[in-house]
C-alpha cells in the first residue's frame, strides 16, 4: 500500500467489505457519480479511473483499490481533454444514465478515436439505450450541436437544463442522494417454476436470521387485485395480479419478499424461506394457449374477455368484404399477398432497472420515491391496494434513467410500500439486471397473419390481419397493446374492405408490457413486409405504392370500423406523410457506404412507413401551474422526466411565452405534491399534452403579468411588452419582474382531439449469404413531428428509437427454455446495440405546422421505432431474394433463410 | 456486484503464503484472478477468496524453448504484446486477436487473467483457443506443494468445468517456441459485429505441420492435426466429424444456432486453410 486511497482527489479513510466492489463501496460513500445499469461489466455506467485506467467498478473488488486514485465522473480534471463539455455541447445523452461512465471511458482514452471501428471499441463496454450513439460520437469528437446563445426560444436546440450535472454525474437518479437513516433493503424470492400453486411457505428460519426485519408473502399482504398496468382510467387493464399470489404464473414470479437491515440480510433471508409448490400445467405456446387449461380461472369481474379460453382481449370486426375486395384485385389482374409474420420478446432494458424507496414522512404520510413515468396513477392504485386515501400517500420520481413505456407499471411500489408500512422503516428495492430481464414486462411477441390485395395501380382493395398476442402470465397493457397495435396501422391504408382478428391470450411466460410504438411495431412489421411483397407483384417502387394507398386528409381513419359506429377524436393536424416519402426516398438514393465486394454479398433496400397517434385515446391529463417568484419562474407540472426531454421542451415553452431567458425557468415535476393530476409521461404525450399545459399556464402568467403592470403604468395591456427583465410600456417605462413577484398562470389540457404523426424509414443494406450477416449501409428516416420545437433533442429521440429498432430487428431476444425459464439473463446474453452495431441515420424532418399541438408540434418519441424492423426485412428481402418471417432477423436465421433458398455459401 | 456471502478476502504476497492457503480451498473459498467474472454473477457458495493480484509473477517470461505466460497476466497485457519485439515468432502476432475476441471491453480485458479465462472453461473462451493452436501446457499447482503439468486443453471438460482438482491453482501456460515459429491464422463468427464467440477457429502452419482449434462452436476445443496442410475436403470431413464427436456436438446457446455455428465452422476452417497456403 503506498498511501491514502483517494476519490476524486478527497482521502477515503474507510475499509470495504471482503466481497465488496468498487462501485457500492464508492456510492456507500457518497460518490453517486457511478451508476448501475448491471452490476456484471457489460454496460459501463460504473466505469471509474484507478490510477487512470478506466475499469468497471462493479467488477472491481474493492480492497483492491487501497492506495488508489480513484476518479469518477464528478473527479475529471477540468481542462482540454476533459471530455465533460463536450459531452454538454453534443447534447451526448437523454436520460443521461449512461453519461457518467460514458465520460470517464472517453477520459481514459487517449483522444478521440480516428476511425469508426476503432471509436466502436473504445465504446464496447458502454451501453446507451437512448441516443443510438451518434450525439456520442459527436461528443467524442468535440462537434457541438446544441445552441450556445441564451434566446432558447421554440426551435432552438437548448440544452437540457440538466446537462452540466449529468456530464458530472450529479444529476441525482432514483437512488442518487443521502440515504434516509435506518435504510432497509428488499429481497424478493422468485418461482421455479412456469405455473403452481403454492402449498406452503415457511418463513421461521428467514425471521430468525440476523438483519431481518419482516417477510412478506401471500398469506401477510393484501389480496386485492389489481393490474401492475398504469392508464388514465384503471379500468382499461384487467385486474388480474396480486401483490404476492398463492398461485404463480411464470418462472421468475415474485413469492416472497424478504426485508433485512442490509442487503446480506436480506439475500440470506431469502435463501432460507422454504416454499412448496404443486406445479401445475404450463402453457408456454401463445398458439396452444386457448386450448389449454385456464390460467386465471375465475377471474370474472377482472375484466378479462374470457378467462375460460386465456383471452385477456380480442377484437373481431371489419367494414366490406375481404373475399369480395381479394376478388376484386383478381379480377382486375391486379396482386393478393398472404403471409404471417412473427416479432421476439424484447426487453425495453433502460440502463437504470425498476425500482423503488419508501418511507413515512414527519406527519405519518407514506412517500415513495420511484423510477416511474406514472407517479400519479401509481399514487392512486398504490392508494387503493393498500387500502389508503390517496391524499396519505405521496410518489414522486428523481430524473429517471430511460423508460421507454416500462415504467408505466406498478412493479416494485406496491412492496417497497408494504415493507415500510410494516417495519416502519424506509426501505428500498432496486431490481437486479438479471430481475429486469427475466420477471419485467416485454414487448409482446405477436404471430400477424396478413392479407393485402390490390388493383394493378396499387390501389388497395383487402387489407386483413390476424393477430395473436402473447399476454404472458399477466395481462396488464395486452387490451392496450392489441388494440392500439391493430389501428394506425391499418388506419394508414386506404382500403374498402378491412378486416382484423386479434386476440391476446395468457401464458405462463414472463408478462409483456409496454414498451415504445405500444404493440404498432410489431403489426407493423407484418403489415409492411405484406405490402412490400404486394409492390414487389404489382412491379411498383413500394414508396409509389404507398404515396397510392395512404390516407390523404379528408379520408376518416378506419382500422376496422366504420367511423359512423366508433365515432373518434383523431385528425389530421396536419400532414407530412408524401413528403417524408420524398425525403425518405431522395436521401436513400444517396450517399452510403460502400458495398463489401465478394460472391457471396448482395445488397439490396428497402423501406417502410407508419403512422401514429399524437395522443393515446380515451384521455390523458396534464396540469401546470407557473408561478413568478423573485425574477424567476417555477414551472410545476407532474410528468417526470425519463429522458424524453420534456424537461427541456417545457422550459422552452414556458421561455417562449413568458419571453423570458431559459435559465429564468425552474422546473419542477414528477411529484405529486406539484400538481393535482398528470396522467404520466407515455403515450409520447410529454409534449403535446404535458406541454400545452405548459404553454396554457404560462400564456395565462404571460396575461396576468402584462395586466398587472399595465394597471401600474396606466396604459392598455396591449401595449405592454413582457420581456426577460419586466414589462415594459410603449413609451419605455418598465415594471420590473421582481415588483410582479406573487402572480401565477395555471394550465391544463385533457388529451383530446389528437393529431397524427408520420414516420418513414429506409435502408440499403448488403446481405452475405455464406454467413447471414447484415450490413446496413445506409440508413435514413424522414418524420413528420410538425414544428420541430427542439431539432437536436427531436433528432436524438429519433436516432434513438431507430437504435432500437435495430435492436428488434437484428439482435434482441428474450429466450426461454423448454421449461419457461428466460435464459438470457444477463446484458451479455440479451445484445443490446452497442455502438458498434448502429449506423449513422440520417433525419429529416417533414416541414409541417400541426394545428393541434403546442407550438404546431407533434409528438415524436415512440414512432420512430416502429417503420426500421420492416425496412430493414424488405431491404434483406430486396438483397438476397429471401422474405424474413421472423424477428429478430439474427445472421444465423438469415443464414438459414439463404440455404432454404440455395445461395452461395 | 458485491460478493454478500464473503467474509474472507486473502491476499498473498508470495508463493509460499499462497502455497499455504492453497489447502483452505474448496467449494466456499476460492481463487480470485480479475475477478470479471466473479464478481460480474451471484456467488451465493462463496464465503472466501484468495486473490492472485499480490503475488507479482512475471507476466511474460520469454526462453530459448519458448514464452511462459503467467496465470495472473491480463488479457490486456497479452494483446498488447508487440509482435516486432519477437521476430523469430510469428505466432505472436496471434495473441491481439484472441485477447480482443473476448466480449468484454478493454475495461474488462485490463482485469481478466489468462488464467481466469481458460479455468473458467466458457466455450467462447479465446485463451482456450490460444492455448489450444499453440500446444500449449499448463503448469499445476498441487495443494500439497507439488507441480504438474498437463497440456491446456486437456483442463477443459465442458462448458464452465474445468479439471482441476479441488485446491490446484494453474500457475502459468507455456507457449512451445516451435508453435510460436509458425504462422497463424484467426476467424470469429458472432451474431454481432464485436458480439460473443459463436465460433472462433485458429490455425498455424510451421515446422510440425498445420493444426486447427475449433472453438466456441463446441462445448470443448477440438484440436485437428496434420503432417501438412490438408486438402479441403479431407479437413471440412474432420471438421464436420469433431462436431458429432466432441463434447456432444455443436453448441447450443443465445449465441448462434448449432447449425449455423457448424456452417461457420466449415467455412472458417477453409479461410484458414486457404489463408495458411492450403490449394484445391
Ligand atoms: C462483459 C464481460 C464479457 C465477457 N466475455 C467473455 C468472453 O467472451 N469469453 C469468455 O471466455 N469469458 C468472458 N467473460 C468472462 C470472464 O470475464 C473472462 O473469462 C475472464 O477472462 C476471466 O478471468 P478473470 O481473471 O477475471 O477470472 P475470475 O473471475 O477471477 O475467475 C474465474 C474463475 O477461474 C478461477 N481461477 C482464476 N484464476 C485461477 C487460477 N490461476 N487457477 C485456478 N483457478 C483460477 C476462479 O476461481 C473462477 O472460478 C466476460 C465477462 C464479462 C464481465
Ligand atoms: S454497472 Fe458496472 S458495467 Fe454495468
Ligand atoms: S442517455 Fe444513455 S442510457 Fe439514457
Amino acid at each position: 500500500m503506498t498511501g491514502p486511497t483517494t476519490v476524486d482527489g478527497v482521502p477515503l479513510d474507510a475499509t470495504p467489505r471482503p466481497g465488496q466492489c468498487l462501485r457500492t463501496w464508492l456510492r456507500e460513500h457518497g460518490h453517486h457519480a457511478v451508476k448501475r445499469g448491471c452490476d456484471a461489466g457489460d454496460c459501463g455506467a460504473c466505469t471509474v479511473l484507478v490510477d487512470g485506467a478506466a475499469v468497471h467498478s462493479c467488477l472491481y473488488p474493492a480492497v483492491r483499490a487501497a492506495g488508489a486514485a480513484v476518479t469518477t465522473a464528478a473527479g475529471l480534471p477540468e481542462g482540454p481533454d476533459d471530455p465533460r463539455p463536450r459531452f454538454a455541447a453534443a447534447a451526448g445523452f437523454q436520460c443521461g444514465f449512461c453519461t457518467a461512465g460514458m465520460v470517464t471511458t472517453a477520459a481514459a482514452a487517449p483522444g478521440p478515436p480516428s476511425d469508426p471501428t476503432a471509436r466502436g471499441r473504445a465504446l464496447q463496454g458502454n451501453l446507451c439505450r437512448c441516443t443510438g450513439y451518434r450525439s456520442i460520437a459527436d461528443a467524442l469528437d468535440g462537434r457541438a450541436t446544441v445552441d450556445a446563445g441564451p434566446a432558447g426560444a421554440v426551435g432552438d436546440s437548448v440544452p437540457a437544463p440538466a446537462a452540466e450535472r449529468i456530464v458530472r454525474g450529479a444529476e441525482p437518479y432514483t437512488f442518487d442522494g443521502e440515504a434516509p437513516p435506518g435504510l432497509a433493503h428488499l429481497v424478493v424470492v422468485r418461482s421455479p417454476h412456469a405455473h403452481a400453486r403454492i402449498t406452503r411457505i415457511d418463513t421461521r428460519a428467514a425471521v430468525a436470521l440476523p438483519g431481518v426485519l419482516a417477510v412478506l408473502t401471500h398469506e401477510n399482504t393484501p389480496s386485492v387485485l389489481f393490474s401492475t398496468a398504469r392508464h388514465e382510467s384503471r379500468l382499461d387493464d384487467p385486474d388480474d395480479t396480486r401483490v404476492l399470489d398463492d398461485v404463480v404464473r411464470f418462472h421468475g414470479q415474485k413469492v416472497a419478499a424478504v426485508v433485512g437491515t442490509d442487503l446480506a440480510a436480506a439475500e440470506a433471508g431469502a435463501r432460507a424461506v422454504v416454499v412448496d409448490y404443486e406445479p401445475l400445467p404450463a402453457v408456454l405456446d401463445a398458439e396452444t394457449a386457448r386450448a389449454a387449461p385456464p390460467i386465471h380461472d375465475g377471474k370474472t369481474a377482472s375484466r378479462i374477455a374470457d378467462p375460460a379460453r386465456n383471452v385477456v382481449a380480442a377484437l373481431h370486426e371489419g367494414v366490406g368484404s375481404i373475399d369480395a375486395g381479394v376478388a376484386e384485385a383478381r379480377a382486375a389482374g391486379g396482386a393478393v399477398v398472404t403471409g404471417t409474420w412473427r416479432t421476439g420478446r424484447v426487453s425495453p432494458a433502460s440502463l437504470e432497472t425498476h425500482g423503488s424507496r419508501a418511507w413515512l414522512d414527519d406527519d405519518g404520510r407514506l412517500v415513495v420515491r420511484s423510477s416511474t413515468q406514472v407517479p400519479f396513477l401509481v399514487r392512486d392504485e398504490l392508494a387503493r391496494v393498500l387500502g389508503r386515501p390517496p391524499e396519505s400517500v405521496r410518489v414522486l420520481t428523481a430524473r429517471v434513467g430511460g423508460g421507454f413505456g416500462s415504467k408505466q407499471e406498478m412493479l416494485t411500489e406496491d412492496l417497497t410500500a408494504l415493507a415500510t408500512l410494516v417495519t416502519g422503516r424506509p426501505v428500498q428495492w432496486e431490481l437486479t439486471r438479471t430481475e429486469s430481464l427475466t420477471a419485467t414486462p416485454t414487448r409482446h411477441p405477436m404471430r400477424v397473419a396478413v392479407t393485402v390485395a390490390a388493383r394493378p395501380d396499387g390501389t388497395l382493395t383487402a387489407l386483413a390481419i390476424d393477430v395473436l398476442s402473447d399476454a404472458g402470465a399477466y395481462g396488464n397493457h395486452s387490451p392496450g397493446v392489441m388494440f392500439h397495435g391493430c389501428h394506425e396501422s391499418m388506419a394508414l391504408y386506404r382500403c374498402a374492405n378491412k378486416r382484423v382478428d386479434a386476440e391476446a391470450v395468457y401464458t405462463t411466460t414472463p408478462p409483456s408490457g409496454a414498451f415504445r410504438g405500444y404493440g404498432l411495431g410489431q403489426v407493423q412489421f407484418g403489415i409492411e413486409s405484406a405490402l412490400d411483397d404486394l409492390a414487389r407483384e404489382l412491379g411498383l417502387d413500394p414508396f409509389e405504392l404507398r404515396r397510392r394507398a395512404v390516407v390523404r386528409p379528408g379520408d376518416p381513419f378506419v382500422a376496422s370500423a366504420d367511423p359512423a359506429d366508433h365515432p373518434d377524436d383523431l385528425a389530421f393536424g396536419s400532414y407530412g406523410l408524401p413528403e417524408c416519402l420524398d425525403l425518405a426516398q431522395a436521401a436513400l438514393a444517396r450517399d452510403g457506404d460502400p458495398a463489401p465486394t465478394g460472391p457471396t454479398w448482395r445488397v439490396g433496400e428497402g423501406m417502410a412507413s407508419t403512422m401514429i397517434a399524437t395522443i393515446p385515446p380515451r384521455g390523458h391529463r396534464a396540469q401546470a401551474v407557473v408561478a413568478l417568484d423573485a425574477g424567476r419562474y417555477r414551472v410545476r407540472v407532474g410528468t417526470a422526466e425519463f429522458g424524453n426531454g420534456t424537461a427541456t421542451v417545457h422550459t422552452q415553452i414556458a421561455a417562449s411565452a413568458l419571453g423570458a431567458r431559459p435559465d429564468q425557468v425552474e422546473l419542477h415535476g414528477g411529484d405529486t405534491d406539484a400538481v393535482d393530476v398528470d396522467t404520466g409521461a407515455f403515450g409520447s404525450t410529454g409534449t403535446v399534452v404535458a406541454g400545452t399545459a405548459v404553454a396554457r399556464a404560462a400564456e395565462a402568467l404571460a396575461g396576468e403579468l402584462r395586466d398587472k403592470a399595465a394597471a401600474r403604468l396606466g396604459v392598455a395591456p396591449a401595449d405592454c411588452t413582457l420581456g426577460p427583465d419586466g414589462v415594459t410600456a410603449a413609451d419605455g417605462r418598465r415594471v420590473d419582474l421582481a415588483d410582479l413577484s406573487g402572480a401565477r398562470g395555471e394550465g391544463a389540457h385533457g388529451g383530446s382531439p389528437r393529431s397524427v404523426a408520420f414516420n418513414v424509414h429506409a435502408v440499403r443494406v448488403a446481405v452475405d449469404t455464406a454467413t447471414g450477416e447484415v450490413r446496413i449501409l445506409r440508413s435514413v428516416h424522414a418524420a413528420d413531428a410538425g414544428v420541430v420545437i427542439n431539432p437536436q433533442q427531436c433528432r436524438g429521440q429519433v436516432e434513438g428509437g431507430v437504435a432500437q429498432g435495430i435492436g428488434t430487428a437484428l439482435y434482441e431476444e428474450i429466450r426461454l427454455d423448454d421449461a419457461g425459464r428466460v435464459t438470457t439473463r444477463v446484458l451479455r446474453d440479451y445484445h443490446l446495440p452497442q455502438f458498434a452495431d448502429v449506423p449513422r441515420t440520417e433525419v429529416l424532418f417533414a416541414d409541417t405546422v400541426d394545428a393541434l399541438g403546442p407550438f404546431g408540434a407533434k409528438s415524436m418519441s415512440e414512432s420512430p421505432y416502429n417503420p426500421v424492423a420492416p425496412a430493414i426485412a424488405n431491404a434483406i428481402r430486396d438483397a438476397a431474394g429471401v422474405r424474413p418471417r421472423r424477428l429478430p432477423m439474427t445472421r444465423d436465421r438469415v443464414w438459414e433463410l439463404c440455404r432454404e433458398a440455395d445461395l452461395p455459401e | 456486484m458485491d460478493l454478500l456471502t464473503v467474509e474472507t478476502f486473502a491476499r498473498p504476497t508470495d508463493d509460499d503464503a499462497l502455497r499455504a492457503l492453497q489447502p483452505t480451498l474448496g467449494a466456499d473459498r476460492t481463487l480470485l484472478g480479475g475477478g470479471t467474472w466473479l464478481f460480474s454473477v451471484p456467488q451465493p457458495h462463496l464465503a472466501g477468496v484468495v486473490d492472485l493480484a499480490g503475488l507479482g509473477w512475471e507476466p511474460l517470461v520469454a526462453a530459448g524453448d519458448g514464452l511462459t505466460v503467467a496465470a495472473t497476466t491480463t488479457l490486456a497485457a497479452l494483446g498488447d504484446v508487440d509482435p516486432s519485439s519477437y521476430p523469430a515468432w510469428p505466432a505472436v502476432a496471434s495473441f491481439r486477436g484472441c485477447a480482443e475476441a473476448l466480449v468484454g471491453s478493454r475495461k474488462v480485458r485490463q482485469v481478466a487473467t489468462v488464467g481466469g479465462n481458460v479455468c473458467l472453461a466458457l466455450p467462447a473462451a479465446p485463451m482456450i483457443t490460444l492455448a489450444a493452436v499453440l500446444d500449449a501446457t499448463a503448469t499445476i499447482w498441487l495443494p500439497d506443494g507439488r507441480s504438474r503439468t498437463a497440456p491446456v486443453v486437456d483442463l477443459v471438460a465442458g462448458p464452465q468445468r474445468n479439471a482441476l482438482a479441488p485446491g490446484e491453482v494453474l500457475r502459468s501456460l507455456h507457449l512451445p517456441a516451435v508453435a510460436l515459429r509458425a504462422r497463424t491464422a484467426l476467424r470469429k463468427a458472432s451474431l454481432s459485429p464485436l458480439g460473443r464467440s459463436a465460433a472462433l477457429l485458429a490455425g498455424r502452419r510451421g515446422e510440425d505441420g498445420f493444426v486447427l482449434a475449433v472453438t466456441a462452436s463446441l462445448p470443448r476445443p477440438a484440436v485437428l492435426r496434420y503432417d501438412d496442410v490438408p486438402t479441403a475436403g479431407a479437413l471440412a470431413a474432420d471438421v464436420a466429424a469433431a462436431g458429432e464427436t466432441v463434447g456432444g456436438g455443436w453448441y447450443d446457446d443465445p449465441h448462434g444456432s448449432p447449425a449455423w455455428r457448424r456452417a461457420m465452422s466449415l467455412l472458417f476452417a477453409e479461410e484458414i486453410r486457404r489463408e495458411l497456403g492450403g490449394t484445391g
